[in-house]
């Protein structure tokens, strides 16, 4: 390691405040690091650490209550030192760093290109701001750039606009566009996270690629341990405004002091392995539901007359059994139709076609009664605990509705089993006045658990339900699930993403690719052995917590044969 | 792919305005009797009188005999070959009385839009860039009173500080030598001269609620991720606004060109008839109360015509500016 | 204070692209932060709503003013201090009086309110009134007698919140109008008819509006689509010369009360397209939300869905939507009425007793007679700012 380098960029006991009208909150305490040429140095915390603040920051683009009262970031490009702090945020100086010495991108690809201009004009708006180079030529140097982050086809995408791009399309041409002027430094505020883990293997291939290329440094800011362990040189742990732990990504991940850091890595490590707490279904128990070809098509429907102009096949034939008191996985990215089966099992949506055999009971041929009747048993779990809870319901009103419209407490007896569910979840039956307001995120999925299991259900359809939370949260509510399975014996159609998630809690789990399940089959089955190309493309891109592992295994890339 | 969106447009314009001369139709014959009942009704207090004959003959050349539906039918087959029919009052082709009215009111409408959009916009601008300053107070408090003051008051407050402080009467589109004068340059100076007033009485509600649009939707803007990218490309805070955020608000702006033209015939209208201005107004009123139908009609039709190519043009332009809308 | 902060890391997911980045900020919902965390806690959406109403200080000004404003017209007879229709030969075009309240009398000062009494003069070539201030104080009592009435058409009485002390004697606040009628009084009874226009206009406009938005974004499809046309076509009709129309048809000679409900009626046309939009938009954006689909697969009825559900979040919209709807009536009535097409004498409203300003020569002659206009100003731009406060406020929860 190249110790002697001068630090490119130094972050000395920044102190940044919030002015309010009861006085200034600090979200920044005295906090220290540098940057290195380079060298990608990440910047670790989960939500509301202050990471995203100071990425703005160096580039004193401060969001307005904000402000600095305290510290300085050097900026030394060429031997000069340049204290960021002290230029006029409007001022010409802190122009020209912006965007041609230290450039930066954003974690959502979409909003952040402007919709109304072609990819090609912000690009040349970028280079023409900072080189002194003819209109054409910057054009010129646009398609370059859109050509070495491996757009396709760089001379047309020029022309395009941003809605015309994915989502992994639209980051490369935010790196494009921060690359353009070749800056000193990159700041990158979770380029990855808006995106499926095979689009985010490769982009951070790319950036990799990119930095060993130009030899900038990399500010990485994320709140995956993962992706950590895959690209830093240099780790800054972030908590609450705090800086509690900066060091070598080795001696972080071997030796980390801080019990928030140490916390973090148990959170990822936890879910690197098959929950320990996890009740196997009995060998002979039988099936307690069986899809058959299911089908459903999104019709998109225009005008006056309703004319069918599109046709989206979300679910394109799908079939799975799922055993008593097993938990079936069903893994895949954005689009591949995971949720919708969820939704069609549960009847929110109405298959097309197919079979839905729930306990000798045909769900798509059931009428409302005998619909009715099976959503007493088939309970769902949501993603987002803050939409799914109703903000105008108390927390007893929310848990108490199924029990109430099902006609199956009141009065006295209703409350006493909100009170027993609360105690259930883990929370304090005390609070069932509350409004979903008062709680957080990891405390409202507890209440939409125990609005799940009011009804004592035997199957529980799970969207997603840890994928808004903190890492830290994740397996409380993971650990939570896994108790009440066993407890009630509830099999569970788990959907996600997050193929770690999964490993910790699925028996089996089923990959499911463009509407289609490609392969099912025993969770630790098909991690240690993927058969299908897109499974192997799946785990290859799952970052693994581990940078003693960087660079040992290959990587598959999935191209459909369309 | 553009044309073929205005094109559908277009097309989708005819059922339109079928259903507005339906509507427009049965308008001038909602109230019970007719011009003859009226005329008669006149007639009578100037104690003439009219057999039933000459009554029956003259209801047989205007047509009022025969059943509603085609008189409908009449009146649009005419329509369709810009034929307006007669007016009762005028004994005048309809035709000609319209136009020039039309022509003014077009004129004025134009001319208040213009206005509305070359104030409306570098205040709603300055007002969001600068939210809670005292000039954005200012430009919200006077925006308040500006829509909470119907147009006529305003007229009749504007026309009595002409004439107590100044002695001018300020009403009419011309001085006293040009109205009846042909068309002239100096007619035109003349107008344009007399048009401020009535621009400024009619546009100062538009302007009220477009300063209030400009601002919420660039407010709305502001706050987005790409402006944060332009301003960390190193572009200059007024650069930036004025490329990005601006011109993103500026689509839903553009689009209530679709409802402002409409206010500002509706708002014409009245204040018309207190600045008696020789537009539309005025004179369709005259027709309504005297149950002059194919004037009235005429008007009625064509004042909603000028509303739906309001609306017209401004999908057309957001088509124009708008690459998502293009996409779609 | 977290809803402030810009530090926001959504999720690690990619398929919270539907939830907003900042959606876990917003945690705690907009409120005082000095109210105590407890009490928060049990907050429920009204109580939300009024705090965060509570924080708009114009909002509520202006909703004590549009109280002030209803509470004079439901005492509309026994605030006014004169009969409105009473007509007085010897007042012609009398100039306003101010009221004094502290009285200087040889005996000392006393707090006593009074006015100047004016003196009528004829000018003897031009034979033009004017009124000269003469020295005579005219002594007004709390609960005095004056002009007979039957309050709310109940009981008979002559008791009025303020009168003359000697009920021969007149006064004139707001001067009196070309039949030397008292401005005061008429545009107390005004208020009644035009603030209440609006309510009643808005009540239809609600019906209208709720049915055919609620069908058209509970239904959706065909349902939906022909709704839209047409309310795309009713709002492309220009509404003033529509309105024309339609007031031109009403006869002149039918009674104050059926006039009042035709032109209600005509009024609240405009009203509900918007209203209808309003609440078609939210039905459609809230039928796929998370807790609706969570209610339906609790097994809760569709009218369960709808009104348990789904009503509570529309409700503070749709009551913000409709404040805003009302100056909208009460403008209209005003303009129709001005224009000689809406209420017809002796029906008293804002827009009637505007329609005596419409002569240049009355108002150079008595510019008093603006003062109804005053009326309609202030009326709407409360009702504006009570709408903008009560939208601002009607979502305590973020977006």
């Amino acid at each position: 390691m190249a110790t002697d380098m001068q630090p490119i960029l130094q972050i000395q006991d920044l102190n940044l405040g919030f002015s309010m009208r009861q006085g200034v909150f600090d979200v920044l305490h005295g906090i220290s690091f540098d940057l290195h040429r380079g060298k990608t140095t990440c910047v670790v915390g989960e939500s509301g650490s202050g990471k995203s603040v100071t990425a703005r920051t160096i580039l004193n683009m401060v969001p307005p209550p904000g402000k600095i009262n305290g510290g300085r970031i050097l900026f030394n490009p060429d031997g000069t030192e340049i204290d960021l702090t002290a230029l006029d945020p409007r001022g010409p100086a802190i122009r020209q760093i912006r965007g041609g010495r230290i450039a930066m991108i954003f974690q959502e690809p979409m909003s952040s290109l402007s919709p109304v201009h072609t990819i090609g004009s912000q690009i040349i708006e970028a280079i023409r701001l900072h080189r002194d180079v003819s209109k054409k030529e910057a054009r010129d140097l646009a398609i370059e750039v859109l050509k070495q982050v491996e757009i396709p086809n760089p001379d047309k995408a020029v022309d395009r606009y941003a809605f015309e791009f994915s989502g992994g399309m639209r980051q490369r041409a935010m790196i494009a566009m921060a690359l353009s002027c070749r800056p000193d430094v990159l700041i990158a505020d979770e380029p990855t996270t808006a995106l499926d883990v095979t689009t985010q293997a490769e982009i951070l291939d790319l950036m990799k690629n990119l930095q060993t290329e130009l030899g900038m440094a990399i500010m990485f800011i994320t709140h995956d341990m993962g992706v950590v362990a895959e690209i830093a040189d240099e780790v800054v742990v972030m908590e609450k405004g705090h800086v509690v732990e900066q060091g070598d990504i080795h001696q972080i991940f071997e030796a980390p002091q801080h019990p928030y850091t140490q916390k973090l890595l148990n959170a990822v490590r936890r879910l690197e392995e098959p929950a320990a707490a996890k009740v196997r279904p009995a060998g002979d128990s039988g099936n307690i539901l069986r899809v058959e070809n299911l089908q459903l098509r999104f019709e998109k429907k225009e005008g006056f007359f309703q004319r069918v102009t599109d046709v989206t096949k979300a679910v394109d034939g799908v079939s799975f059994d799922l055993k008593q008191g097993e938990a079936l996985g069903i893994v895949g990215e954005s689009g591949s139709g995971k949720t919708t089966v969820g939704r069609c099992i549960a009847r929110v949506y109405d298959p097309n076609a197919g079979v839905i055999d729930y306990a000798g009971r045909d769900l798509i041929a059931a009428n409302k009664n005998q619909l009715r009747d099976t959503r007493k048993q088939i309970r769902m779990i949501f993603q987002d605990p803050f939409a799914s809870l109703n903000p105008r319901m108390t927390v007893k009103q929310i848990i108490a509705e199924p029990l109430i419209v099902n006609g199956i407490a009141k009065g006295q007896e209703l409350e006493d089993r909100v009170a027993k569910l609360l105690t259930e979840v883990g929370l304090d039956p005390g609070m069932m006045e509350r409004y979903p307001h008062a709680f957080s995120g990891g405390q409202r999925q507890r209440i939409v658990v125990a609005r799940a299991i009011a009804l004592e259900p035997r199957l529980v359809i799970a969207d997603e339900p840890t994928s808004a939370l903190d890492v830290s949260i994740r397996t409380q509510v993971l650990d939570l699930l896994l108790k009440l399975q066993a407890e009630m014996g509830l099999s569970f159609i788990f959907i996600s993403h997050d193929m770690a998630v999964i490993r910790y809690f699925c028996d089996r789990v089923a990959v499911m690719y463009r509407g289609k399940i490609v392969e099912i089959g025993e969770t630790e089955e098909i991690i240690t052995n993927p058969q299908h190309p897109y499974t192997k493309a799946l785990l290859s891109s799952v970052p693994i917590p581990d940078p003693k592992l960087r660079g040992t295994r290959q990587r598959h890339r999935y191209v459909t044969e369309t | 792919m553009i044309w073929r969106y205005i094109l559908k447009r277009i097309i989708w314009m005819i059922p339109f305005m079928f259903a507005v001369s339906v509507v427009a139709f049965l308008l001038i014959q909602a109230p019970p009797g007719d011009y003859l009942t009226t005329y008669i009704a006149k007639l009578g207090e100037s104690n003439e009188l009219l057999d039933q004959a000459s009554i029956d003959n003259l209801r047989a050349r205007f047509g009022l005999d025969q059943p509603l539906y085609v008189q409908y039918f009449k009146w649009v087959a005419n329509l369709l070959q810009g034929d307006f029919g007669m007016s009762f009052e005028w004994r005048q082709p309809v035709s000609d009385l319209v136009w020039e009215r039309m022509g003014l009111t077009l004129c004025l409408s134009f001319a208040t839009l213009l206005f509305t959009w070359a104030v409306a916009f570098p205040i709603g601008v300055y007002s969001a860039v600068h939210k809670y300053s005292i000039g954005d107070y200012i430009a919200t408090t006077i925006g308040f009173i500006g829509l909470a003051t119907p147009n006529f008051l305003l007229a009749l407050i504007l026309m009595y500080i002409g004439v107590v402080h100044f002695g001018t009467d300020v009403g009419g589109l011309f001085s006293p030598e040009y109205q009846n004068a042909p068309w002239s340059a100096a007619k035109v100076w003349n107008l344009i001269e007399h048009l401020w007033l009535p621009v400024i009485v009619l546009g100062t509600s538009a302007t009220a609620s477009l300063i209030r649009i400009m601002r919420a939707n660039l407010l709305d803007e502001l706050n987005k991720p790409y402006v944060d990218t332009a301003r960390a490309k190193g572009l200059s805070e007024f650069a930036l606004i004025m490329k990005y955020p601006v011109r993103v608000a500026l689509n839903p702006f553009i689009s209530t060109i679709g409802w402002v033209l409409p206010n500002l015939v509706s708002g014409a209208v009245v204040t018309a008839i207190v600045l008696s201005l020789p537009t539309a107004g005025p004179l369709m009123l005259q027709a309504l109360l005297s149950q002059d139908m194919y004037l009235a009609g005429a008007f009625v039709l064509l004042l909603s015509s000028l509303t739906v190519i309001g609306m017209l043009i401004s999908d057309i332009l957001l088509v124009l500016l708008d690459p998502r809308v293009r996409y779609e | 204070m977290s809803d402030t902060t810009t530090n926001t890391t959504p999720e690690d997911d990619p398929h919270s692209a539907a939830v907003p980045a900042e959606s876990h900020l917003h945690d705690a919902p907009a409120i005082d932060p000095d109210k105590a965390p407890d009490k928060v806690a049990i907050a429920s959406q009204w109580q939300l709503t009024w705090w965060a109403f509570k924080r708009h200080r114009l909002a509520v000004f202006a909703l004590w003013i549009i109280g002030l404003l209803y509470l004079v017209s439901i005492f509309a007879e026994f605030v006014a201090p004169d009969d409105p229709t009473k007509q007085n030969r010897r007042a012609v075009y009398h100039p306003p009086q101010m009221i004094h309240l502290i009285d200087r009398t040889d005996e000392g000062i006393r707090i006593r309110p009074y006015v100047w009494k004016m003196d009528r003069q004829r000018d003897p070539a031009s034979l033009a009134v004017s009124y000269v201030k003469s020295e005579e104080k005219i002594y007004l009592t709390l609960f005095g007698r004056g002009a007979d009435y039957k309050f709310w058409g109940l009981w008979e009485t002559d008791r009025h919140l303020f009168a003359t002390q000697d009920p021969r004697e007149k006064f004139f606040i707001f001067g009196a109008d070309r039949l030397g009628r008292d401005m005061f009084s008429r545009i107390l009874y005004g208020t009644r008819i035009s603030m209440s226009i609006g309510l009643v206009g808005v009540a239809i406009s609600l019906v209208l509006g709720i049915t055919l938005g609620g069908l058209s974004g509970y239904y959706g499809g065909r349902v939906d689509a022909v709704i839209q046309r047409m309310i795309e076509f009713v709002l492309s009709l220009p509404t003033i010369p529509i309105w024309l129309a339609l007031a031109a048809s009403l006869p002149p000679d039918w009674p104050i009360y059926q006039q009042y409900f035709v032109i209600t009626l005509i009024v609240s046309l405009v009203g509900w397209t918007e209203l209808g939009r309003v609440v078609r938009g939210r039905f459609l954006a809230m039928k796929n939300d998370d807790f609706v689909i969570a209610a339906r697969l609790d097994g809760a009825s569709e009218g369960r869905i709808i009104f348990r559900h789904m009503l509570p979040s529309l409700s503070s919209h749709i009551i913000a939507s409709l404040t805003l709807a009302i100056p909208l009536m009460i403008l209209a009535e005003t303009g129709l009425s001005f224009l000689g097409l809406g209420l017809q004498p002796p029906a008293i409203s804002w827009g009637v007793l505007l329609k005596e300003a419409q002569n240049i020569i009355s108002i150079s002659q008595a510019p008093w007679l603006f003062i109804p206009g005053g009326f309609v100003v202030v009326a709407v731009l409360a009702f504006n700012f009570l709408g903008d406060g009560m939208r601002d406020a009607a979502d305590p929860y973020g977006h």
